[in-house]
């Protein structure tokens, strides 16, 4: 009889091509979706993580409120001393420090004066210790335009598009005009030892790179850092464990205390506004699911309907013969769940196959990113999870069987004493 | 044509071979605008083993109301009617069905074979739901294929027959599992004189060979000279029930 049900399938497309191609399509769409929108968060997220926020972020309390206006005289003092605290009270995270600083990068010319100069924001890490991992979880080797990346103290890697706005080449001397800590104000000439391009607008408009000795001492920060991250390994975000780290280390350090100096710990989630980006994403995921689902039922509702007004005369005709109505109804969700396994197998592959050139090739957004200052790459890239194999599939299965289960209602208000009359018409 | 051995209206007909279906004191009302509307009204049948009956009447008479009943696809609202020992009125669903699938064939005015089939395969569809194995089933669509002469068109789609090969194939399919009872409505309403004649002559023999019983309901004289036995009906009652000397020639 599955043969039978089969043959019939496959020679009557009215019968399979349609809801196929309708499951399909369906699975598809979902399917890229759900992975351009993971993928999407993903990227925005690690970017974050990598560039701003860590999975963990320390500062103190002061600095964590107006952390907008980088106040590095809210920084964290005996900063080396802290580090090997937490290096040792959580021995899994990664833990670095990092200044930000914003300023004026002045370019001069052969006499001293001012060539050309544009504001610029900073961003100190460590980039010449023997330990470093920054230079690697930065990928700024891979960033690396023109030149190279810094090897001495004094030299800094600058955004490839700002050293271009500027006519600043590889080698040139670079002077940043800032304040210091304490308000004062701070100049120091630098050498550009490399560019670089991240493929995030926010970050590759104008930003400067130097090594948080040089920036420590340039800003009067000896000793102190503005922030400490802290990184899960692989840069895989635990959030569960990432609150748990955040209340055990506040419970201890702050204690709701409100001295600007306690230092303060936030997840990433808390951080950045990622929190409600995060969860929307989530919401949205469920609405195209749910949406999907829904629409799909529908649209497989009315085609069960049209099929079952076409096949009026078949079912009467096998009524007649001998088969029950329950026999009819559950052969109709019997077909069903094939066209949906069909519909859902293929839409998942062909949704898969898009999602996999989308994760490697990506589409390009930089157009649309011009003047934002959301850290996220240019190339809009979709991400494959093990969810993108099932989270389309489960529903177009479903909304097949669903529709099928709801139009072949039809056959159990058919009165059989009708048959004869019905197919003779 | 001959009429001999007038069985008086409305009174049971007696057994020769053991009667396949009774029908006693049979009523059947619909619902119709506020009143009920009398189909068949207070029928008296028995229809013995072997029978090519026909059930003839004027459009409204009753004969396809009487066709289902029989047919267990409908119930009778008083009365009764016994098909094979089943009392219908006492059957639910599932047992209807199950007594059409075993023992009941059902031939129709337009043919109703399932168009994305074969010739073969709607052959072999009531045997499927029978559940017979694959062999058995294979023996037994060929023998109706070549009961109605259409084995080489045994992979032909409905839609390349004509109209008489489509009915021929009805026939095999209501056949193909020797069901004691075929149920035909107007079988040869939409066929010319000799596609007619040649089904009814292929109805005949299927008759005389597998002792099946045959009953129409039918105002087409083409097959009522075929008929052994006439049951005329006029507003829900047997107005005449004889039995006739059937005349084959074309």
């Amino acid at each position: 009889m599955i043969r039978f049900l089969l043959k019939g399938l496959i020679r009557d497309r009215h019968r399979s091509l349609f809801p196929v191609m309708v499951v399909t399509v369906g699975v598809t769409v979902a399917i890229l979706m759900q992975t351009f929108m993971h993928g999407v968060m993903d990227d925005m997220v690690r970017s974050n993580a990598k560039l701003d926020t860590g999975h963990l972020k320390v500062t103190t309390l002061g600095y964590r409120e107006i952390a907008r206006q980088m106040p590095n005289d809210l920084s964290i003092s005996g900063i080396d001393r802290f580090l090997r605290g937490l290096e040792t009270d959580y021995p899994r995270l990664e833990w670095t420090t990092r200044i930000k600083f914003g300023g004026i990068l002045d370019i001069p010319d052969e006499a001293g004066e001012t060539r050309s100069q544009g504001p610029a924001i900073g961003l100190a890490i460590d980039l010449l210790s023997e330990k470093t991992r920054e230079i690697k979880r930065l990928q700024l080797a891979e960033a690396l335009v023109r030149g190279r990346l810094p090897a001495d103290a004094g030299e800094v890697l600058i955004s490839d598009e700002f050293a271009h706005r500027l006519g600043a080449e590889i080698g040139e001397t670079a002077t940043l005009i800032t304040s210091t800590a304490q308000g004062g104000m701070a100049v120091h000439n630098f050498v550009i030892a490399g560019t670089v391009r991240f493929g995030m607008a926010a970050l590759d408009r104008n930003t400067v790179i130097a090594d948080i000795t040089d920036m420590q001492y340039v800003l009067d920060m000896e000793g102190s850092a503005s922030e400490v991250l802290g990184f899960f390994p692989n840069l895989v975000y635990d959030d569960r464990q990432a609150e748990e780290i955040v209340r055990e280390f506040n419970d201890r350090h702050s204690g709701g205390g409100e001295d600007d100096f306690l230092p303060v710990m936030q997840t990433l989630r808390m951080q950045n506004n990622l929190g409600e980006y995060l969860d929307l994403a989530a919401f949205r995921v469920a609405i195209i699911l749910v949406t999907f689902f829904a629409v799909m039922s529908i649209v497989l509702w009315n085609a069960g309907l049209m099929a079952g007004i076409r096949r009026y005369g078949e079912i009467g005709v096998r009524l007649a013969i001998g088969e029950s109505k329950h026999q009819v109804y559950w052969r109709l969700l019997a077909e069903s769940f094939l066209v949906g396994l069909t519909g859902s197998a293929i839409g998942t592959a062909l949704g898969l196959a898009v999602s996999y050139y989308m994760q490697e090739v990506g589409i390009d957004i930089s157009g649309m990113l011009q003047g934002s200052s959301i850290l996220m790459g240019n190339i809009m890239r979709a991400h494959i999870t093990p969810a993108s194999y099932y989270l389309g599939f489960i529903p177009g299965l479903a909304a097949t069987f669903f529709g099928s289960a709801v139009s072949g209602i039809g056959i159990f208000r058919r009165q059989t004493a009708q048959l004869f009359k019905e197919l003779e018409a | 044509m001959g009429n001999q051995a007038d069985r008086s209206a409305g009174e049971a007909a007696p057994a020769k071979n053991g009667a396949l279906i009774t029908t006693s004191g049979l009523v059947k009302q619909f619902p119709t605008g506020g009143y009920l509307f009398t189909a068949l009204n207070g029928i008296n049948l028995l229809i013995d083993r072997g029978e090519f009956t026909g059930l003839v009447g004027p459009s409204g008479s009753g004969k396809t109301t009487l066709l289902n009943i029989i047919g267990a696809l409908d119930y009778p609202s008083s009365g009764s009617a016994v098909v094979l020992g089943s009392d219908t009125k006492h059957l639910n669903h599932k047992q209807s069905a199950r007594l059409r699938n075993h023992h009941i064939g059902f031939i129709f005015q337009t043919y109703n074979l399932l168009p994305v089939y074969t010739v073969y395969e709607n052959v072999e569809f009531p045997l499927l739901l029978l559940g017979m194995e694959a062999d058995r089933r294979r023996r037994a669509v060929t023998q109706a294929l070549e009961w109605v002469g259409l084995t080489d068109r045994a992979q032909q789609r409905p839609a390349q027959l004509s109209g008489g090969e489509s009915q021929r194939v009805a026939v095999a399919r209501a056949m193909v599992k020797k069901p004691e009872i075929v149920l035909a409505d107007e079988p040869t309403a939409n066929l010319d004189a000799e596609n007619s004649h040649n089904i009814l002559r292929m109805m005949v023999e299927l008759n005389t060979e597998l002792e099946t019983t045959f009953i129409f309901a039918t105002h087409d004289e083409k097959v009522i000279r075929y008929l052994r036995r006439r049951i005329t009906l006029r507003d829900g009652r047997v107005v005449e029930d004889r039995e006739m000397e059937p005349d084959y020639t074309t």
